[in-house]
């Protein structure tokens, strides 16, 4: 992360990519100041998928905000991420009902087939394994979301299933 | 543009000429449970069937909100037989639509359920499970909007806010504050902009029930809001909502918009000089923002750092304005008490407890799902027969209330009413209505350090006590549950509850171990065998530690 | 005092009159303040002592080390002096038996979290933590010291961070941003697990936005923030660069 780039050197970006294009226009909404700041994190992450240290700068630099003040908002809320995700993520959640539900179980499953702790993802850039405060399907727990779609009553078998045909690069996962 | 009265009953009625024109309705559950197992396919493959019988003139599908029974989803109800099913697969629409007018699909009748709905009563979930949650239509065809124009056209802000004082109505977001009384206090704040935000960001792991309210009646805390608004003299809302719940932020942003578009929000609503905007806010999770200080500081693009008060938001709130901040459920309360009145809505529920609450039951019961009972309502009879027991033979061991900043009320208080002042009284909260029961295979050490883990790692860091403490108490708990606990541990465990509660800068480090503290009043042998037995009584604590499986 | 922090720009607070004066008790004596002045303002001109760590006079309240926490007489809670504005009436204990008890627990949950080593620090005898400890008799820990590894940071020509001795009081972070407005320093990530940091997480030598002015060394109550070259006990803060810390210290000798 820490390199000696100075924040004069975020440069506007191309507007021909449209990821970037969204980004500029929520600053644009509103009015590039310093208060869009998580509104436009918000996006720059769903456009790139995590906070890579260059959008930092920019948007920095865009809405006049200190970096490191910057940098301390998106390592305060947890929903930012500030490293590249895997090909595919599983979320566990983590709430009251999933945890005496037995998802404590399911993370140690995992981490011991595949070797990742919540918050890492395998060498080879597969998996990511995340956990929830509570996804609110506590109807469902333990529960889970694999790629986006959520998933309840967990086993540590359907899982590892689901995971290993990830590892594998099993496309029908 | 701006609508009349006249325009809006036109569009109830409309809608429900329409609705009345089916001999059948299909409500399939289209909330995140139901989702979560395939309810949208089920959806798809009635409106396929129903097409390729050409019934679309006999039989309406809809997607509607939580039915409440999310363990069983995805949930279908059909209408006018009543008939709710559970578990529906997509293979089961050609016979359930088969069914129609006739007796229903045994196998698939919830009926042995019936206890789960038969006790419940339902004013902030009366539209769940009925309405469609992306049409605005349908909400107005259950009297929506009706409130904000009895509101505008025929009351004072002050006659509104006396009837929300009338009415009892406390704080749903956990700590119960006199709902009049804070729109009184943001009231009488000087003129000029004010601010009113709902909170939506719920955080209790364990907790579903705002997120249930949006996804499926997402119109009536707008309105709820609208109301506010005229009643403080504000022109502007912020809806705060975790960006961990897409389904709510999505459905919440088509309403908005389909609100603006009939001039229920916007400028000069029903020809008033009232006008009422609001946007939505994502929060980025952090469970501190829920903290009123916390959350304003976050919509305002910074850190979510409480700070202290005085001076509340109600007089220094967003970018130093007054503010009022209501959670979902409370808003959600505020139209049937403006259309039915204050006294109707205190003449439910106990003394100083009115209304209904909504719950989240989840845990180790055998109907987990939401519901709505009237406040007072034993504890036992939700837990045994709204929520019907537990399952697999085991014992009831406890219930929690109040997440991570509440207790664990033990087997001795089932007979207790639900309100507000019973539950402090036992060392528990009532929270913002997470309701997880434990049977005799939970831990509650394990339960504690689960707790202050939580909000170990949510504290902000900001305050010693709750920065530090938090963690020395999650430490002990470790080492206990690890089955290395000394005796003196339990003198400082309790010493540093003490210190965190009384020197904590906000409410979350005050009640942080209030789990811990509730613990180790009712079930202090379970702490004590850890120790001088190196023994988990329920059987959960293995020697490995809890702490490296995390 | 402003509730709110400078990086969006002051706002003040409305309902406060500073032109009003009214009487209070503090510690059963009977004083007078401003409507606008705290508890420890109050103290401090009554030659009252109330142990501060995140508090700099000249630097904006945070009330997060909760070491001037007072009894105030009809509230169950307890009070951070610091951000308490004085009402007419109150009556103040800053030292009842339970006050002093809850300031050393703090004290001592403070030496836990890092590696407070005084024997080999630069500040060894010039050390806000070390005078807070004598002054509140806090003669050992008793809960486990968590022994983090922090990393020392000497990439500045001038200057070294050394996070093992910071007590996240972020009087360097208010003064970059308050008084230079530089705003190198913030703090990163949250509970415990929270350091400053300075710009994008990035040594400090390398920060484009630090000016050198060397602030926020002076500031910092212990050995954290230190000048290089200097050895054990060596390092003396020099807090008269700024007539606000003169008036700081001026307070602190009544």
């Amino acid at each position: 992360m820490p390199t000696a780039r100075r924040a004069a050197d975020a440069a506007p970006k191309p507007s021909e990519d449209r990821r970037w294009r969204l980004v500029n226009r929520t600053m644009r909404l509103h009015g590039h100041k310093p208060d869009a700041l998580i509104e436009t994190l918000h996006v720059v992450q769903e456009s790139f998928g995590f906070l890579d240290e260059e959008s930092l700068r920019y948007v920095a630099a865009a809405l006049q905000v200190p970096l490191s003040r910057v940098y301390a908002v998106a390592t305060f809320y947890h929903y930012f991420s500030l490293k590249p995700p895997g090909v595919h993520t599983c979320v566990i959640c983590l709430g009251t009902a999933c945890y005496i539900g037995g998802a404590s179980g399911i993370l140690e499953h995992i981490q011991e087939t595949h070797g990742i702790a919540p918050g890492e993802t395998t060498a080879d850039q597969q998996i990511s394994l995340v956990t929830a405060r509570c996804l609110g399907s506590c109807g469902l727990a333990p529960a889970g979301v694999f790629d986006g779609e959520v998933a309840g009553k967990l086993k540590p078998e359907t899982v590892l299933d689901k995971l290993g045909r990830w590892a594998r690069h099993d496309h029908d996962a | 543009m701006t609508m009349t009265l006249e325009e809006l009953q036109g569009i109830a009625r409309i809608e429900q000429d329409r609705q009345g024109g089916f001999s059948h309705h299909v409500n399939v559950c289209i909330a995140a449970g139901c989702l979560s197992c395939q309810s949208g396919q089920v959806r798809a493959a009635f409106e396929k069937e129903v097409a390729r019988r050409g019934l679309e003139n006999w039989c309406q599908v809809k997607g509607v909100g939580c039915l409440g029974l999310c363990t069983a989803g995805p949930l279908v109800a059909v209408e006018p037989a009543g008939t709710l099913y559970q578990n529906v697969a997509v293979g089961d629409v050609p016979e359930l639509l088969d069914a129609l007018g006739a007796s229903p699909v045994a196998r698939l009748d919830a009926a042995d359920h019936a206890g789960f709905f038969e006790r419940q009563r339902k004013i902030v979930l009366e539209n769940c499970g009925r309405i469609d949650p992306e049409r605005i239509e349908d909400y107005i065809a259950e009297e929506g909007y009706q409130a904000l124009y009895q509101a505008l056209r025929g009351m004072s802000p002050r006659e509104v806010i006396d009837q929300v004082t009338v009415s009892g109505l406390r704080g749903r977001g956990g700590a119960g504050f006199p709902t009049g009384l804070k729109w009184t206090t943001v009231a009488k704040a000087p003129e000029g902009e004010k601010y009113v935000i709902c909170n939506a960001d719920e955080g209790d792991p364990g907790a579903f029930m705002d997120r249930s309210v949006l996804e499926s009646d997402p119109q009536r805390v707008l309105e709820g809001m609208a109301i506010a608004a005229y009643a403080v003299g504000a022109s502007r809302g912020y809806l705060y909502v975790r960006a961990e719940y897409p389904l709510a932020v999505k459905r919440l942003r088509t309403a908005i918009a389909q609100a603006e578009r009939l001039g229920l929000l916007g400028r000069d609503i029903f020809n008033t000089p009232f006008g009422f905007e609001v946007k939505v806010r994502l929060g980025a999770g952090a469970f501190v923002c829920g903290e009123e200080t916390a959350l304003i500081a976050s919509i305002e693009g910074r850190l979510g750092r409480p700070r202290p008060r005085p001076p509340f938001p109600a007089e220094f709130g967003l970018w130093g304005r007054p503010t009022l901040i209501n959670n979902v459920e409370t808003f959600a309360n505020i139209p049937p008490i403006i259309r039915k009145g204050g006294e109707w809505f205190a003449g439910i529920g106990t003394a100083k407890s009115k209304g209904t609450k909504v719950f989240a039951l989840a845990g180790r019961i055998r109907n987990t799902g939401l519901i709505e009972v009237p406040m007072g309502t034993p504890l036992r009879e939700i837990v045994f027969e709204i929520g019907g027991g537990i399952p697999d033979g085991r014992r009831f061991k406890a219930v929690q209330t109040g997440g991570p900043s509440g207790g664990c009320i033990p087997e001795q208080f089932l007979d207790m009413p639900v309100d507000y002042e019973s539950l402090a009284q036992v060392g528990s909260i009532m929270g913002s209505g997470g309701m997880i029961v434990m049977d005799d295979s939970s831990c509650m050490v394990d339960v504690a350090r689960f707790f202050i883990e939580f909000c170990m790692s949510e504290s902000c860091g900001k305050c010693a006590p709750c920065r530090v403490g938090t963690a020395q108490i999650h430490h002990l708990l470790a080492k206990i549950t690890r089955g290395a606990g000394r005796p003196a541990d339990l003198t400082l465990l309790e010493e540093l509850c003490d210190l965190v509660r009384h020197t904590s800068l906000c409410g979350l480090g005050q009640t942080a171990p209030n789990p811990v503290m509730s613990t180790l009043h009712y079930f202090r042998e379970e702490y004590t065998a850890h120790i001088e037995e190196r023994r988990c009584l329920a059987g959960t604590c293995r020697a490995a530690s809890l702490e490296e499986a995390l | 005092m402003t509730p709110t922090e400078t990086l969006t720009g002051k706002r003040h607070r409305t309902d406060v009159n500073p032109m009003r004066v009214l009487t209070l008790k503090m510690d059963g004596q009977d004083v007078s303040a401003r409507e606008d002045e705290t508890l420890l303002t109050v103290a401090r001109q009554n030659g009252i002592r109330i142990p501060t760590l995140c508090h700099l006079n000249g630097l904006s309240e945070r009330g997060a080390c909760r070491l001037c926490i007072v009894e105030i007489k009809g509230q169950a809670r307890l009070a951070a002096a610091c951000v308490t504005l004085a009402r007419q009436d109150m009556e103040v204990s800053t030292r009842s038996p339970r006050v002093l008890e809850f300031r050393r627990r703090i004290l001592e949950l403070i030496f836990s979290e890092r590696n407070h080593i005084c024997a080999v620090c630069v500040s060894n005898g010039h050390c806000d933590l070390q005078d807070l400890a004598v002054e509140l008799g806090m003669t050992h820990v008793r809960y486990e010291y968590m022994y983090p590894r922090h990393e020392v940071d000497a990439s500045h020509p001038r200057f070294s961070v050394d996070h093992n001795r910071c007590v996240l009081c972020l009087r360097c972070v208010r003064v970059c941003d308050e008084v230079e407005g530089a705003h190198t320093w913030d703090i990163m990530r949250r509970g415990i697990a929270a350091r400053v940091i300075t710009d994008m997480n990035q040594p400090w030598g390398t920060a484009a936005s630090c000016t050198g002015c060397g602030k926020c060394v002076e500031v910092c109550p212990t050995g954290a923030l230190s000048e290089k070259g200097r050895s054990v006990a060596e390092m003396k803060k020099g807090r008269e660069f700024l007539p606000y810390l003169q008036m700081m210290r001026r307070d602190e000798l009544h």
